[in-house]
């Protein structure tokens, strides 16, 4: 098991509340989508489990054991928004997966796994010794998710990885993050502003306002029946035909999904 | 080769920097050496002598030959200021990484003390140390070294403190590589460069800053000399003979030039190797014969803005770049068509280029560019400001940025309309209130007192909608205006473009690379790849009907609420085509399911089809299910 | 404002530490080895030095409010009075010269910025950054020399040295503001120049504002906000920077007099000296960050 539990948990930076004893629970081996616009404390929620934000009350834990932010070992990891500031541009994107494995490997063993984590994101392992600079900013989010399997986590947390890419990569990136769960069955707090990507790459989802989680469920009962009228109004407000049938969408690209 | 070459040497000012130094080094070895006798040579005989062919400079009182002094002098000047540069540098490097060690209170108190000491000028510090440490050569070493650390370490501090905002020092937190590592692998690696560049301009100061303490004889003290002592030596006789004071004084001139000119060629200042070197290609002879013009001319009297084979040029340091090849757009009133696209495809400078706001060195050519029946490609720029300040609206990306932080939302709205409709001050501040209102602004009268910071994303946005309609605009063009909004917040801004679209029969030109967006709003869609046009048809049609593979694979990209949960998002193989080398043929091929020997040669122009029109060969060719993912950008 | 009073309070402290820190007996040190040591008992005794530290602080706290810096050890003159009429004679130089200095670099500044903006002209980029580049890397009182013995000794245009008419104001302002003004205008220039790409005069462009207006209503303000920042600091800079400029010319200034009280070692006259210049440092920053203040709304937010 690896559920990671929010147990009212508050975060403030000076007078200002950004997250209002947040309780959350996301359940294992499964995506958990938060949405919220910004400034609803949907990122601060991430980095206080991961200890980059300092917790005024509550507690974070994980399999019911607090989470300690100790030592090499770290069971939570995180993939950032920006790809063009998540990775050393001075260090070879090998170097930046290898600093975050969780023990020493001598040269050979630690090269084979550096390539085993790049494959596993569909990238050239030959490319190990390049820089950042010589990456496009999908290759780079590809390498960041990378570097966070390096250090063999339980829970992944996910800040807006798609919403710095072009509409073209975002998708390759939602298809590579709902593959990785299915084949390493991890625990996966995916936060989003956007509703569909979250409809299309989680099973449950939590809805953030003002700091506070209003509401939270399995994502199609939230999406179809939602019970509060700020996820209603967020709903409302996505742009298009919305409720369009899906089955007019053109022959081709259904043909796309083949495979 | 070049690659090899240091950057500071790749510039003309960084060679000469660097001789300078190379030569001032070679003096501080060699002078004393050579002429150090001949420098302390006392000659009773020939005292304050003026310059001679034996002594160029002539001689002090004490017969001493200035110009050789002067080079001797060369060892002392550099020495001390090398270190008190070192020292200097040292503590700052110090002060200004522990704050990002230390325990934050400790750290915010060493920040808080750097402050401080900021607030005094070093002249001050040193004067300040050297009555405490006593008027002594080491005394002034240690009072420059101390009073050049303060800046140098709010420098550190500024820049580390920006590198470890960044996140990947986050992820290696996270990862749990320990603080001192961190500081050493990733910090200091990322500031080391703008480090240097200043350390170098620091020690030009540090030159100054011991020259002028041995001028004000709390210095260098004899019968040690350096050429701050010499200075002051000479301009006790400088009625006898100006040389005495000058030739230290350009011996100081030229040291502080080598170190200066090092430092900024290193910073790149002068960066000539990016700029000089662009690029522009022969003029290119005008396309022949506009074929339709005669009997299109009768249709193309409604439209509000016709735009045919728009292409927008930048100068690049392999020839010409082009970012936009040759875009048609015609739109009539009330119309609203959507440019969509991934960054780079060109989007958002044809907008610019329809509204006239591509700055040089850009150039736009275009067959025809007419806005409200006026052709915008002739005539002075000035006689076109009337029409485009009342007639054509814009609004940006960014609402944060794009209104002046400095002056009050009613002075921005109102200033175009006093300039190009002649209002008055008050008449123009009423229009700006009854437009607020009409973007659905509660308190106009207040928010037009009040400054942009004090509106949030979406009133700013709404305020620059705001701006465009103080004339009676015919055409918005917006580039991305949502993008930057939330999404409840997007609701808003769409629902009021909208309105003014209804109720002024505003033709509407949107830019966004979010199909959802486009089609909810727009009549029309255009897609754009590689600064062309690829498919036009209208936007009821985008899911339906689309032809070209880059169209349909954009829309089988994006989820949205209707998306088949079980199936794979649809991906596109490849990176976006570089502006710098579009290939031959079709720019799409490399990256196409369809292509063909004929897509790498010939490039396929817009042909109309049932629905709309598509630059492609297959247009009606199956796209073939995808064997494995590849991976792609 | 709580950061002037804590600088303000540091100012105080550490020039009164100065004299407890010199090592030895400062008055043995300031009235020479032959002076008898009643001389120099009496003298330490009129200083205080012999009370307890605390005390002596106190003491020294509770003059400086009543405006009563001492006396100097080798003249017996009132340090405050000294310094009075000594400093009136520096700001006489400081402050022309500081007016000068931004009646120079702004408009330089501005008008190098739109017009090689964008890579236009490089020919007068380079021209202008190698100028005043060349212009800072000179120190002051080299330019000082120099001015002398141009326009002095080889042409007598002025007087070289002393304070007299206003002719010989002309060669110390001029030394003083030659190299800042070479340091700001090409700060002005950056700045604008990052102003000038900023989307808010992208916006000013599309509204057709005329280039003046967008130039001088729009950029200038944003620009100058950076620029006053550094500014405070020049000021002070000048200030300081005055202590050369005096000693060249033989102006009768604060700045002379501190140099020549550290050589005789007349340390309440030091103290007093540094105190005033460390004060004038502080002020010139907080009117600047008030000056800030006034431009930009922004900042009164931010300010805490």
């Amino acid at each position: 098991m690896s559920r990671l539990d929010f147990e009212d948990v508050t975060v403030r930076y000076g007078h200002h509340t950004v997250l209002d004893g947040v309780s959350l629970s996301v359940p294992a081996h499964q995506i958990m989508g938060l949405v919220g616009e910004s400034g609803s404390g949907k990122s601060t929620l991430a980095r206080a489990a991961v200890g980059l934000a300092p917790l005024a009350s509550g507690r974070v834990l994980l399999d019911g054991q607090p989470v300690r932010h100790q030592g090499r070992r770290r069971p939570i990891q995180m993939v950032f928004q920006d790809p063009f500031s998540s990775l050393d541009p001075r260090m070879s994107i090998g170097r930046s997966i290898a600093e975050a494995l969780p023990e020493r490997l001598r040269r050979a063993p630690q090269r084979a796994e550096i390539a085993r984590l790049l494959e596993l994101v569909h990238l050239d392992p030959g490319r190990a010794a390049d820089s950042p600079g010589r990456l496009s900013g999908g290759q780079r989010q590809r390498v960041a998710i990378a570097r966070a399997l390096a250090g063999r986590p339980d829970v992944v947390l996910a800040d807006e990885i798609t919403s710095a890419l072009d509409v073209s990569v975002q998708g390759a990136i939602l298809n590579l993050v709902r593959e990785m769960q299915r084949e390493t069955g991890l625990t996966v707090l995916f936060i989003s502003h956007n509703l569909a990507v979250v409809r299309y790459v989680a099973t449950h989802v939590a809805v953030m306002a003002g700091g506070r989680i209003v509401e939270q469920g399995p994502t199609a009962e939230v999406f179809s029946g939602p019970a509060s009228d700020y996820t209603r109004e967020l709903l409302a407000s996505i742009p298009g035909p919305a409720g369009g049938d899906v089955r007019q969408r053109s022959p081709e690209s259904g043909a796309n999904h083949d495979n | 080769m070049r690659r090899h070459r240091p950057e500071v040497l790749r510039t003309p000012v960084g060679i000469v920097g660097v001789t300078l130094l190379t030569v001032l080094v070679l003096l501080a070895v060699l002078a004393p050496l050579l002429w150090g006798d001949r420098a302390t040579a006392t000659n009773t005989g020939n005292m304050l002598a003026g310059p001679s062919p034996e002594h160029w400079a002539g001689t002090d009182n004490l017969g001493r030959d200035i110009l050789f002094r002067t080079l001797v002098a060369t060892r002392l000047s550099l020495v001390l200021t090398l270190v008190a540069t070192t020292l200097g540098v040292g503590l700052g490097l110090l002060l200004g990484l522990a704050p990002l060690l230390l325990p934050q209170r400790l750290g915010r108190l060493v920040v808080a003390f750097v402050n401080v000491l900021l607030g005094f000028p070093s002249l001050l510090m040193v004067l300040f140390l050297a009555v405490i440490l006593g008027v002594s050569t080491t005394s002034a070493l240690l009072a420059i070294g101390i009073a050049i650390a303060p800046p140098f370490a709010r420098l550190v501090h500024a820049l580390g403190a920006g590198v470890t905002e960044r996140d990947f020092v986050a992820a290696a937190r996270i990862a749990g590589v320990p603080p001192a590592r961190i500081m050493v692998r990733h910090v200091l690696p990322n500031v080391a460069e703008p480090l240097v560049v200043n350390a170098t301009v620091t020690a030009s100061s540090v030159l100054l800053a011991f020259g002028g303490l041995s001028f004000l004889g709390i210095g260098v003290q004899a019968p040690q000399y350096d050429w701050g002592r010499l200075m002051q030596d000479g301009l006790a006789i400088i009625y006898d003979n100006p040389l005495a004071a000058l030739a230290p004084g350009i011996a100081f001139v030229l040291t502080g030039l080598a170190f200066n000119l090092t430092g900024e060629a290193a910073a790149g200042t002068f960066g000539a190797k990016s700029r000089s070197r662009m690029r522009w290609p022969a003029p290119a002879s005008p396309r022949p014969g506009t074929r339709d013009d005669a009997d299109l001319a009768a249709d193309r009297d409604g439209l509000v803005l016709d735009v045919r084979d728009l292409a927008v040029t930048f100068p690049g340091p392999d020839g010409p770049i082009p970012p936009v090849r040759g875009v048609s757009i015609a739109l009539r009133a009330g119309e609203a068509v959507g440019v969509v696209g991934e960054s780079g495809s060109g989007k958002s400078m044809t907008a610019l280029a329809v509204a006239q706001l591509v700055e040089e060195p850009g150039r736009v050519t275009a067959e025809r560019l007419a806005f409200c029946a006026t052709d915008l490609r002739s005539g002075r720029r000035a006689a076109h400001d009337a029409l485009l300040g009342t007639s054509l609206a814009v609004v940006f990306q960014d609402p944060m940025t794009s209104l002046n932080p400095v002056l009050r939302v009613g002075t921005q709205l109102g200033e175009a309309a006093r300039r190009h409709q002649g209002l008055t001050r008050r008449q123009a501040s009423a229009r700006a209130a009854d437009r607020l209102r009409a973007v659905h602004l509660a308190e106009p009268e207040r928010r037009l007192r009040q400054y942009p910071h004090e509106f949030s994303g979406g009133m700013r946005q709404r305020a620059m909608i705001a701006m465009g309609l103080m004339g009676t605009p015919r055409l918005i063009v917006a580039d991305e205006p949502t993008t930057a909004l939330d999404m409840t917040v997007q609701r808003q801004v769409l629902d009021v473009l909208q309105e003014v679209r209804r109720e002024h029969g505003t033709a509407l030109l949107l830019i966004s690379h979010d199909v959802s967006v486009v089609s909810s709003v727009c009549d029309r869609v255009l897609v754009m790849y590689a600064g062309r046009i690829v498919e036009d048809l209208p936007s009821a049609d985008l899911h339906t009907q689309a032809r070209h593979p880059y169209t349909r694979a954009l829309i089988g990209a994006v989820p949205d609420m209707t998306t088949d949960l079980d199936a794979p998002l649809a991906t596109i193989a490849g990176q976006p085509v570089d502006p710098r080398h579009v290939p031959d043929g079709c720019a799409f091929a490399a990256r196409c399911p369809l292509v063909t020997d004929r897509c790498r040669q010939e490039e396929p122009t817009l042909q109309a089809g049932p629905v709309g029109a598509v630059a492609c060969w297959h247009v009606d060719d199956p796209i073939p299910a995808e064997t494995e993912e590849v991976a792609v950008g | 404002m709580r950061r002037l009073l804590v600088s303000l309070w540091i100012l105080v402290t550490a020039s009164f530490l100065m004299i407890q820190l010199v090592p030895g007996d400062p008055v043995r040190a300031a009235l020479g080895t032959s002076a008898p040591a009643e001389l120099v008992a009496t003298r330490r005794a009129q200083l205080g030095l012999d009370d307890s530290l605390l005390d002596q602080y106190l003491t020294y706290v509770r003059n400086l409010f009543t405006g009563d810096l001492g006396e100097s050890i080798l003249t017996q003159l009132s340090v405050a009075e000294t310094i009075g009429q000594r400093l009136l004679a520096t700001l006489s130089l400081a402050l022309p010269a500081f007016v000068l200095t931004f009646a120079i670099a702004v408009p330089v500044g501005v008008a190098m910025a739109v017009v090689t903006r964008r890579g236009r002209r490089r020919r007068a980029e380079l021209t202008f950054v190698g100028t005043s580049i060349v212009l800072a890397s000179i120190p002051e009182f080299v330019v000082c020399v120099a001015l002398v013995a141009v326009f002095a000794v080889n042409l007598g245009l002025v007087p070289a040295a002393g304070r007299s008419g206003i002719d010989s104001y002309v060669l110390p302002v001029l030394a003083l503001a030659i190299g800042p003004a070479a340091v700001l205008a090409r700060i002005v220039r950056v700045e604008m120049l990052a102003v000038l790409d900023a989307d808010y005069i992208r916006t000013a462009r599309a509204q057709r504002l005329s280039a003046l207006r967008i130039h001088l209503r729009h950029a200038l303000p944003n620009a100058v906000t950076a620029t006053l920042t550094l500014s405070g600091l020049m000021l002070a800079t000048m200030v300081a920077g005055t202590v050369l400029v005096e000693n060249v010319f033989a102006w009768p200034g604060l700045g002379g007099t501190i140099v020549s009280s550290i050589q005789s070692r007349d340390y309440p006259l030091v103290q007093g000296a540094v105190l005033v210049y460390g004060a004038i440092a502080l002020t010139v920053n907080t009117l600047v960050d008030v000056g800030i203040a006034a431009i930009d709304p922004r900042s009164m937010i931010g300010d805490s």
